[in-house]
Order: C-alpha cells, then sequence, then structure tokens
C-alpha cells in the first residue's frame, strides 16, 4: 500500500514537472532556445502565490491565476528587452544571456526573501483525503490535477486552435510566416509570455504542496531539461509523459534508494539519454 | 598591443610588492585563480565555441585530488596534482566523446547535468568526507606541503602557472590546431567539409582545458587547505569561468586575465561595502553584467576596445 502510496505522489509531481516542462519545449520548440532561467521562472510563480497569500490574503484560485499572469507579464517583457536581440547573435550570447537572468533572478530572490525554507500558510487545501485506501495530501492532488489539465490544454492551445496554428506557423518558417501575415514577433513574445506563465502556475501549485528556497530554481531548472530531453525538443505531449515518467522515477528512486539518490538517478538517466539518444526518447531524429 | 601585455605582466609581477599588504594580496590571488580558470576555460568555450557550463568537475577533481592523498595516505598535497590532471583528462575522454556530439545549447545543458550529478554525488561519498569535504595539513610539515603563512608565494605560483597557460594559448592561436578550433567554432559543417577532424579537434580542446583547469582546482586547494562539494563542484565555480572569461572577450588570448582584472576587485569591493549579505550581492551583479553584455556586447571589453580604440585615437590627433 505504501509502495502504491509513492507511486500516485510521484505522478502527481510528476504532473506539476510535465506543466512547467512544456513551457520549456515550446520555446525550444519555437526557437530554437534553450532558456536557462526556466526554473526560476517557477521558483517566482512561489513567491508570488507566497506573497498574494500573505499580504492579499488570496485563496488558491486568487495566487494560481496571480502567479501565472505575474509570470507571463514577466516573460512577455523578458523576449521583448532580451532575448529578441541575442536570438540572431553568437552562441555565447545566447546562453550568457538567460544565465545571467537566472543568476539576477535567483539572488535577487535570495536578497527579498532570505535563504530559509518558506510554505504557504494552511489554506483550504490541507488535509488529506482516503482514496481507496490510499491517504493523499489534498494539495498535492489538486496540485497534480490541475497541471495534467493546464497541459493538456496548452497542448490543445497548439494543437488545435488558430491561434496555436500561428504560433507553430512561426516556429517552422519565420520567413513565410510573415508572409502569411503573421507578426513573428508577437508570437513569440506570446510564446515566451505563455511559457513563463506554465512555469509560473506550475510552482504555485507546488507552493501549496511543499516548502522552498531560493535554490529550488536550479533544480527545477534541471528538471525541466531532463524532462524536455526525454520526451523531445519542442514537444508538449512528449513533456507531459516524460515528465510523469520523471516524477515516478524519482520517487521510486527516493523510496528504494533513500532521498538522496533521487536527483543522482535522474541526472544520471538524462546523461545516458544524451548518450543514447540525442534527440529524446520520443523525439524524431 | 606589444607594449601594452608587457607592462601588464610588469605590473603583475611588481603588483603585491608595491601593495605590500594582506588585503591586496587576497584579491590578487583571487584574480590569478579566476583568470587561470577562465583562460582554461577559454580554450574550449572561447576558441573552439563549446559553451561548456560544467567545468566544475574539473575543477573539483583537481581541488579534491591533493586533499584526498594528504587525508588517506598522509601524502604531500602536490603529489595529488598529477593524478587529478590524469583523472581529469580520462573524465574530460568520457563525457567529450557522447557530449561533443551535441550542438550549441545541448552540449552546455549535458555538461551541466553532468557536473551536478558529480557534485551531488561527492556530497554522499564518505571516502571524501561526504558534505563536509577534505582538510589539508594545518600546519606545514615541510615546505613540500607548500602551506605558506604569507600568500607571496602563492601569488607567484599563480603567475607562473598564469603564464604557461598564456603561452600555451599561444602557441594553440598560432598553430594549425588554433585554426582548427576557430573554423569549428565559425561552422562546424564547413569546417568539416574542409576536412578539419571536427570531433577529434573538440576533444582534444577539452582535454587540454580540463588539465588546466584541474591544476586551477589544485592551486585552489592546496592554498585554502580545504575543500566541500558547492566550492569544488558548485554550478557557481562553472558560471564564474564563463562570466570571466565572455567579460574580457571569450576566444581571445587576454581576454578571461583583463576580465579578471575588472570582476575579482569588483566583488571585493562590494564584498567589503556590504559586508557577510554581500555573496548575494555579487551574484547580482554578476547577472547583470552578463545579461548586459550578452544584449549588447557579445564580444566583451575586447571588441569594445577594437571598436573604441580607432575612435579614441581620431579623437586625439584632431585635439
Amino acid at each position: 500500500m505504501l509502495l502504491l502510496q509513492v507511486i500516485v505522489g510521484g505522478l502527481l509531481l510528476g504532473a506539476v514537472y510535465a506543466l512547467f516542462s512544456s513551457g520549456l519545449t515550446l520555446i525550444w520548440g519555437m526557437m530554437n532556445f534553450i532558456n536557462f532561467a526556466h526554473g526560476e521562472f517557477v521558483m517566482l510563480g512561489m513567491y508570488v502565490a507566497l506573497v498574494v497569500v500573505t499580504w492579499i490574503g488570496g485563496g488558491p484560485a486568487a495566487f494560481g491565476l496571480g502567479a501565472a499572469f505575474a509570470l507571463f507579464v514577466l516573460g512577455v517583457v523578458v523576449y521583448l528587452s532580451l532575448i529578441r536581440h541575442v536570438v540572431r547573435g553568437p552562441m555565447l550570447a545566447q546562453i550568457l544571456s538567460t544565465f545571467g537572468l537566472a543568476l539576477l533572478l535567483r539572488y535577487s530572490a535570495f536578497w527579498i526573501f532570505s535563504a530559509n525554507f518558506v510554505s504557504l500558510p494552511q489554506t483550504s487545501l490541507s488535509g488529506t483525503v482516503n482514496l481507496a485506501g490510499i491517504l493523499m495530501p489534498v494539495a498535492q492532488l489538486v496540485a497534480g490535477v490541475v497541471a495534467i489539465t493546464l497541459t493538456v490544454a496548452l497542448h490543445l492551445l497548439l494543437a488545435r486552435t488558430a491561434l496555436g496554428s500561428r504560433l507553430l506557423a512561426v516556429a517552422e518558417d519565420r520567413n513565410a510566416a510573415m508572409l502569411m501575415g503573421i507578426r513573428p514577433d508577437r508570437m513569440q513574445a506570446l510564446a515566451w509570455g505563455l511559457s513563463a506563465g506554465a512555469a509560473g502556475i506550475a510552482g504555485a501549485l507546488m507552493a501549496i504542496a511543499y516548502p522552498w528556497s531560493p535554490s529550488v530554481g536550479e533544480t527545477f531548472g534541471l528538471t525541466a531539461f531532463v524532462v524536455v530531453a526525454l520526451g523531445g525538443f519542442g514537444s508538449v505531449p512528449g513533456a507531459l509523459y516524460a515528465g510523469l515518467i520523471i516524477g515516478l522515477i524519482q520517487a521510486l528512486s527516493a523510496y528504494w534508494l533513500g532521498p538522496v539518490y533521487k536527483d543522482i538517478v535522474v541526472y544520471a538517466l538524462f546523461a545516458a539519454l544524451l548518450w543514447l539518444r540525442p534527440q529524446g526518447l520520443l523525439g524524431r531524429a | 598591443m606589444r607594449y601594452g601585455a608587457v607592462t601588464l605582466w610588469a605590473a603583475l609581477l611588481a603588483y603585491p610588492l608595491v601593495l605590500y599588504n594582506q588585503f591586496y594580496w587576497d584579491i590578487g590571488v583571487g584574480l590569478l585563480l579566476a583568470a587561470i580558470t577562465a583562460s582554461a576555460w577559454n580554450i574550449v568555450g572561447g576558441y573552439a565555441g563549446q559553451v561548456s557550463v560544467g567545468h566544475a568537475m574539473f575543477f573539483g577533481i583537481g581541488a579534491y585530488a591533493p586533499l584526498l592523498v594528504y587525508h588517506l595516505w598522509k601524502l604531500p598535497p602536490v603529489a595529488g596534482v598529477p593524478l587529478a590532471i590524469g583523472l581529469s583528462l580520462a573524465l574530460a575522454v568520457i563525457i567529450g566523446v557522447p557530449t561533443l556530439r551535441l550542438k550549441g545549447h545541448y552540449f552546455s545543458m549535458a555538461t551541466i547535468a553532468i557536473a551536478e550529478l558529480i557534485r551531488i554525488f561527492v556530497g554522499t561519498w564518505d571516502l571524501v568526507g561526504a558534505a563536509i569535504g577534505l582538510q589539508g595539513p594545518a600546519v606545514g610539515r615541510g615546505w613540500w606541503d607548500l602551506t605558506f603563512r604569507s600568500e607571496i608565494p602563492y601569488y607567484y605560483i599563480f603567475l607562473g602557472v598564469l603564464a604557461v597557460l598564456l603561452s600555451v594559448t599561444a602557441v594553440v592561436e598560432r598553430g594549425r590546431f588554433g585554426y582548427y578550433l576557430r573554423a569549428i567554432k565559425a561552422g562546424e559543417r564547413a569546417a568539416r567539409s574542409l576536412g578539419v577532424p571536427v570531433q577529434q579537434t573538440k576533444l582534444k580542446a577539452l582535454m587540454l582545458s580540463a588539465a588546466f583547469t584541474s591544476v586551477a582546482g589544485s592551486l585552489y586547494a592546496i592554498k585554502t587547505g580545504f575543500i566541500d562539494p558547492e566550492s569544488g563542484f558548485g554550478i557557481l565555480v562553472s558560471v564564474q569561468m564563463v562570466i570571466v572569461a565572455a567579460l574580457g572577450g571569450a576566444g581571445t588570448r587576454l581576454g578571461p586575465l583583463v576580465g579578471a582584472l575588472v570582476l575579482v576587485p569588483a566583488q571585493t569591493a562590494i564584498n567589503t561595502w556590504f559586508g557577510g549579505g554581500g555573496t548575494g550581492l555579487t551574484y547580482i551583479l554578476y547577472g547583470g553584467i552578463i545579461l548586459v553584455l550578452a544584449r549588447f556586447e557579445p564580444g566583451g571589453l575586447h571588441e569594445l576596445w577594437h571598436r573604441a580604440a580607432p575612435l579614441l585615437r581620431r579623437r586625439a590627433r584632431a585635439a
């Protein structure tokens, strides 16, 4: 029974991984660009949730939407003021730009919120439920379910709507899209907003279930790389499956080997994956 | 340029004797260490354009090996230096063969993940002190332990290593190998079509870079007499190499040294003004610097100078 509980817990956390990783993979698919500050976006989403709860006293819906909105705006601003200018520059500048952003955001968070671990005060989502003998914290359950729903929604937005087609058209061929009357800059700014917004809301979801400190961004950023590499660069459904798999692997390795090994197993898997299948497990060559 | 280089070296040689004070020696030693690590990174990250963000793995091996041979067998720490170089070369081959096939961002991601993997692993490994780390000899048993009370001997040892490294870089720059590296940076496919052995050249560059990064780690550990997973293998160690090199000018011989000359004193100034809280502020500054650099001046100070110098000269002539 305990094993089953571990598995369910892993899958629920994996769903949140899937949500923020789909943001990273969206940018990668759109413009062949890896955002090294993506984990920091998740971390900021957590602090936005904390600020909304403690200052305004908002409930889960308020801080979830607050985090999504704040990070959406940040994503658009980052694209317009920084990424747009470096994306056609040298490789080193591309990598440095988001690395610099990551350091800036992480240590600003240290500066403002201190290095201590914090967690959200008791919300309406505290407590546990008994699902056919499996005891699950409500917060984890809600976080996982909402995350899966949003990841699927993002996939549907890209695959089924006119807006999604416009985004994908820019990803496919910038110039051809321009000839069709699509403004690539606007679409890419929107993609950055969606990507950061997904990270922000994932952060808010995680904040209701787990304590955190400013340094979590680094771990989440790496986790997102692993998920994206496993699911195939640029694929949102891939990120969904891979997120669930990684969550499961982490939970099981923490259960069988001990908590310190959960990241070792995942990073080792990542290294092996890059060695054997650089295009990702589910990606195309 | 020639006079500039001579003046620079003369200034570096005279520095600890002119500013004869512990505070300035600390800055000097830190500066040289930053210059060595960034120059070592520069061979593969700058010249070959393979942006590794995991060089801490070589630095960490270099730092751990000397203290480990002391810890296990009471050997002088220096005896660990060749061991560290050997291990770093082996690691460079093991991780280089698969990861150097990856392009651009993928390579950076892979190097970060592998360095983090090693960091977490070292943090759980009791033989190397797990999370607490290792300590060197508290009091030197002889000159061979290289535990000097004054910073000056360290300063000149570090300066010697930097001089060797920059001479090697100069030889690389002028030779066929250097042309291969720059060809790869400019375009891998084109380089391959011209007969450049791309993978082999990248691997050699990574090995050369790893060996010197490892030496830098050894110097750090022998001087400090202490190492833990974060200061050896932490991601900030890797990031600092990239920042210092990029600030001065990645892929130029003196760029990393210039970057260190600017950044290390700035860092010390912040730490002095803001006391203990300065560390976080330093990284905010780092982040800001590289952000602005990437946005406005991706070539670093080197390129800025090359653009500004003719203008200044024209103005001087007009005046």
